[in-house]
């Protein structure tokens, strides 16, 4: 065996090119600062499609990669968001190191609940995140003393970024705050998504049954997966509560967790760019859309919803595929 | 005892009034080439997913290579030499073959829960997938997504990723099922010429196929071990030509 | 204190027959295909409505109401079964889930288009309007006809199932699928038949449930909840078992709201954490 190791020169290309940077991926990177550039008025916006990207992100972990379908995800992200800012209102404001607590804290509530989740399939795993969820919801109404209740936790006041950038009016500071932490953690993701735990998660996604037959730990990498995307999903929470200094018990909600899991479905589950512009796209929709009764855009979403189950699984990114094959066939057969 | 690769003590299993299982005792010595036969029904696949701990026994033992792991993970006996296929693939269908056997391998050589380094830094590992594969003479669609693969393709997956995991013990669960003829007799050339030190198991209801490939033959009816012997012994016995053979099948023995 | 407990209990079971009427059907039917119906709400939603529409705007007699909630429910889960449903049954969870939440969401917004965001308001007839007093307890008329309606659901569900040769094909689908097409049965047809029967249920509840619970364009949500606590707890194909889970749940929250306001329904999804760990297929589930 030793001496056909390094000797087969077609196997090195075969998994190399999954890990390269493609254009599309760095034309897509730079869609942001575009938008910095011409739409100024409008950073607000974008700093929360940043942020729901990251959350978003974070949701294609554990079910667009693991397959783990979960209807609670926000008690992640409303957990992060109240950790950042409760320590801000305590008096440590800087951003960063509240960042990688909102993080931690929800990390260790992901890790905790991923005992619970491995366990379960189908309607009882549903139902667990569902019930975790409701759970951290009503833990914090009750806990008004604490978080403001439905008053919202107020008096979250951040520090200037590096001592030096405040969060102007325009939204500037925050807006590049939020893009970079999604970037960088992005990174972090996609090195997850091509390393050889990325592949197992796919495989548990894929075959559930196949994995331990083949010797995967299957728990260990669910529970590893699950407390990673918690963690993903608290510093989403922690940069809402920073960027508007304010946390609201929404974060917390089931509306979250439901509008979260459309995002990815919209943009495309497992294709790592599915949440980015499901978020995207789902947030300025329905900022462009709010002046129209709430109701109707409940409507359409659902609509939507139905029709994405039915003709476009795969999402955006999975229509845009299947067009780029259809378009790569027509232009092959012509030629 | 020290060349008994896989062993089991009253294996039994019932799910509530059925006894799928009754009271099985039956050793797989290291090299060997069984065959597992038997009617539908008469619980040999139950017997494989009770031997790779799918199934939890009702009472009884499993030894492999002498060690008792009746309450051992499937995942563990796996990194310990006991692999089994399945009758129906169960494969990966978004995953490319190479894909599937690397990741078998990354999980065998332990690195399957490394995060930080992109599976291409492995070389080894998807070398050693390529080559699994090329031996199986799958090497021109290993870049193809498993649920694109054609059956016969796929089924040589399901041993693909068998091999993967540098097994000691293999199961194979109807390893030709719906396999034609042509293609199965290559698939089981594969098979004999598997290292001599591996001990198979091999479930199969191709009588051709099993006079040929086996040195040992186990017949099971009804949860229990009927009868075990060389080929001309089974095909002789009485008992197995009425319960499964048929007299057609003696003039292949 | 003991009447008034005694009180609690009484409202705690009425309230559990009318969790079990609305979500018994979604046990049968999430058991026999593994389908999960996030618009089992939305079901027991429409029937409310049609209750007090033909009520409010039509001066339909209360319980004439009950069987045109039944029958008005049953046909449009025929409809969406026969054109949606039926394409998702071997289909992932995800989707599942999805096609179901995003029903629920085009539910709540034609219901709130057409009939606002106000609770409905609903007259009971008089003789259900009051209560009768036994040993100092107020047994309230209306209470009394839920639990007595939940009665004769169960017993006519339980009846079904054990004796009736409809029953058995039901069983027969439930505990092997293949098996019973392979004898003859046709699964698709029979469990499009228990899937109307359930969801009728549900909107029969619905419209049952109108006075006890109220009814808005939020209903389809907020009890949604509390069906899948029943049928995840009770276990899936199990009628007793959705039964005790309703009771329970029913006795608990009208317990906890009374006696520990300030923790609520914090305890009910706590203990059905803790449940489902302990027993993912619910305390009376069988694995389908």
């Amino acid at each position: 065996m030793a001496e056909t190791k390094a000797a087969n020169p077609a196997v090195r290309p075969l998994f190399a090119t999954q890990a390269r940077w493609r254009p599309q991926e760095i034309a897509f990177w730079l869609l942001p600062i575009v938008a910095y550039v011409l739409f100024p008025d409008y950073l607000a916006l974008a700093r929360d499609v940043a942020i729901a990207a990251l959350f978003a992100l974070s949701l294609d972990l554990i079910l667009g990669y693991a397959g783990l379908v979960s209807l609670g995800h926000a008690a992640f992200y409303g957990l992060g968001a109240y950790s950042a800012g409760l320590l801000a209102k305590a008096g440590w404001g800087e951003p960063f190191s509240g960042l990688l607590v909102a993080g931690a804290v929800a990390g260790i509530l992901g890790l905790a609940t991923s005992f619970l989740i491995v366990r379960v399939q189908h309607l009882a795993l549903i139902m667990i995140t569902m019930g975790v969820g409701f759970l951290l919801h009503e833990a914090a109404n009750r806990a008004a003393f604490i978080t403001g209740g439905d008053d919202g936790l107020q008096g979250v006041a951040i520090w200037p970024l590096f001592g030096k950038f405040t969060f102007d009016l325009y939204g500037r500071v925050a807006f590049i705050y939020a893009l970079v932490v999604l970037f960088l953690v992005f990174l972090v993701a996609r090195r997850l998504i091509h390393s050889p735990f990325g592949l197992s998660l796919r495989g548990i996604r894929e075959n559930l049954v196949r994995m331990p037959a083949i010797g995967a730990p299957v728990q260990r990498r669910l529970q590893t997966a699950y407390t990673i995307a918690a963690v993903m999903a608290g510093i989403a929470g922690g940069l809402q509560a920073q960027t508007t200094q304010f946390v609201s018990l929404e974060v917390l909600s089931f509306e979250r967790s439901a509008d979260v899991l459309i995002m990815l479905v919209l943009g495309g589950t497992g294709r790592l760019y599915g949440g980015l512009i499901g978020a995207a796209v789902f947030i300025v929709a329905r900022d462009q859309l709010s002046d129209m009764n709430p109701f109707y855009w409940y409507f359409w979403m659902g609509l939507l919803l139905v029709l994405v189950v039915l003709f476009a699984r795969g999402g955006i990114i999975g229509g845009a595929e299947r067009i780029w094959t259809l378009l790569r066939h027509r232009i092959g057969g012509r030629t | 005892m020290s060349d008994i690769a896989l062993a089991t003590v009253d294996l039994s299993k019932s799910f509530g009034a059925l006894n799928a299982t009754r009271a099985v005792n039956f050793a797989l010595p290291v090299g060997a080439r069984h065959a597992l036969i038997g009617p539908n029904g008469a619980g040999k696949t139950t017997l494989i997913n009770l031997l790779t701990g799918l199934l939890a026994p009702s009472a009884g033992r499993v030894l492999l290579a002498g060690q008792d792991v009746t309450r051992l993970r499937p995942d563990l006996r796996v990194k310990r030499g006991l692999t089994r296929t399945f009758q129906i693939n169960t494969l990966f269908p978004e995953l490319t073959a190479l894909e599937a056997v690397t990741l078998a391998v990354c999980e065998r050589i332990g690195v399957a829960g490394d995060w930080r380094r992109p599976v291409q830094k492995y070389r080894d590992a998807v070398a050693e997938a390529h080559d699994i594969l090329s031996s199986l003479n799958m090497a021109q669609w290993c870049e193809q997504r498993t649920r694109q693969l054609a059956y016969g393709r796929q089924r040589m997956l399901e041993i693909a990723l068998a091999l993967a995991t540098r097994p000691k013990v293999l199961l194979l669960d109807e390893p030709a099922a719906g396999v034609p003829s042509g293609e199965s007799e290559e698939l089981f050339q594969v098979i004999s010429a598997l290292p001599g030190d591996i001990a198979i198991l091999f479930i199969e209801h191709d009588m051709h196929l099993v006079f040929r490939f086996a040195s040992r033959i186990i017949v099971m009816v009804s949860g229990q071990i009927l009868l075990e012997g060389t080929p001309a012994e089974i095909a002789a016995d009485r008992r197995v030509r009425e319960v499964y053979l048929g007299n057609a099948a003696i003039r292949h023995g | 204190m003991f009447l008034s407990f005694l009180g609690v209990m009484f409202d705690g079971i009425a309230y559990g027959m009318l969790l079990f009427v609305m979500s018994v059907g979604l046990s049968v039917t999430m058991g026999m295909m593994g389908f999960i119906n996030l618009a089992h709400g939305a079901f027991a939603m429409l029937g409310g409505y049609v209750c007090t529409t033909l009520m409010n705007q039509y001066h339909w007699p209360y319980l004439l109401t009950l069987p045109a909630a039944f029958l008005a429910v049953v046909a449009v889960s025929v409809i969406l079964e026969r054109g949606l449903y039926r394409r998702l049954y071997g289909a992932s969870d995800l989707d599942q889930v999805l096609l179901t939440i995003g029903l629920v969401f085009m539910s709540v917004a034609t219901m709130t288009f057409f009939w606002g965001t106000a609770q409905q308001p609903v007259n009971l007839p008089s003789y259900l309007s009051g209560q009768w007093s036994l040993g100092g307890v107020g047994l309230g008329f209306y209470r009394l006809f839920l639990i007595g309606f939940g009665v004769a659901v169960s017993g006519l569900l339980i009846f079904t199932v054990e004796r009736t040769s409809f029953g058995a094909t039901v069983r027969a689908a439930v505990d092997n699928q293949k098996m019973a097409a392979g004898i003859g049965i046709n699964v698709n047809g029979v469990f499009a038949v228990t899937f109307a029967i359930g969801s009728g249920l549900a909107g029969l509840g619905g419209a049952l449930g109108v006075n006890m619970v109220g009814l808005d364009p939020t209903f389809a949500v907020k009890f949604l909840v509390y069906f899948l606590l029943v049928v995840s707890v009770g276990g899936l194909n199990s009628i007793g078992g959705t039964l005790t889970a309703a009771l329970v749940l029913g006795v608990s929250d009208v317990a906890g709201k009374y006696y520990v306001p300030a923790v609520g329904a914090f305890i009910i999804y706590a203990v059905m954490v803790a449940l489902l760990m302990w027993r993912p297929n619910g305390l009376f589930g069988r694995r389908s």
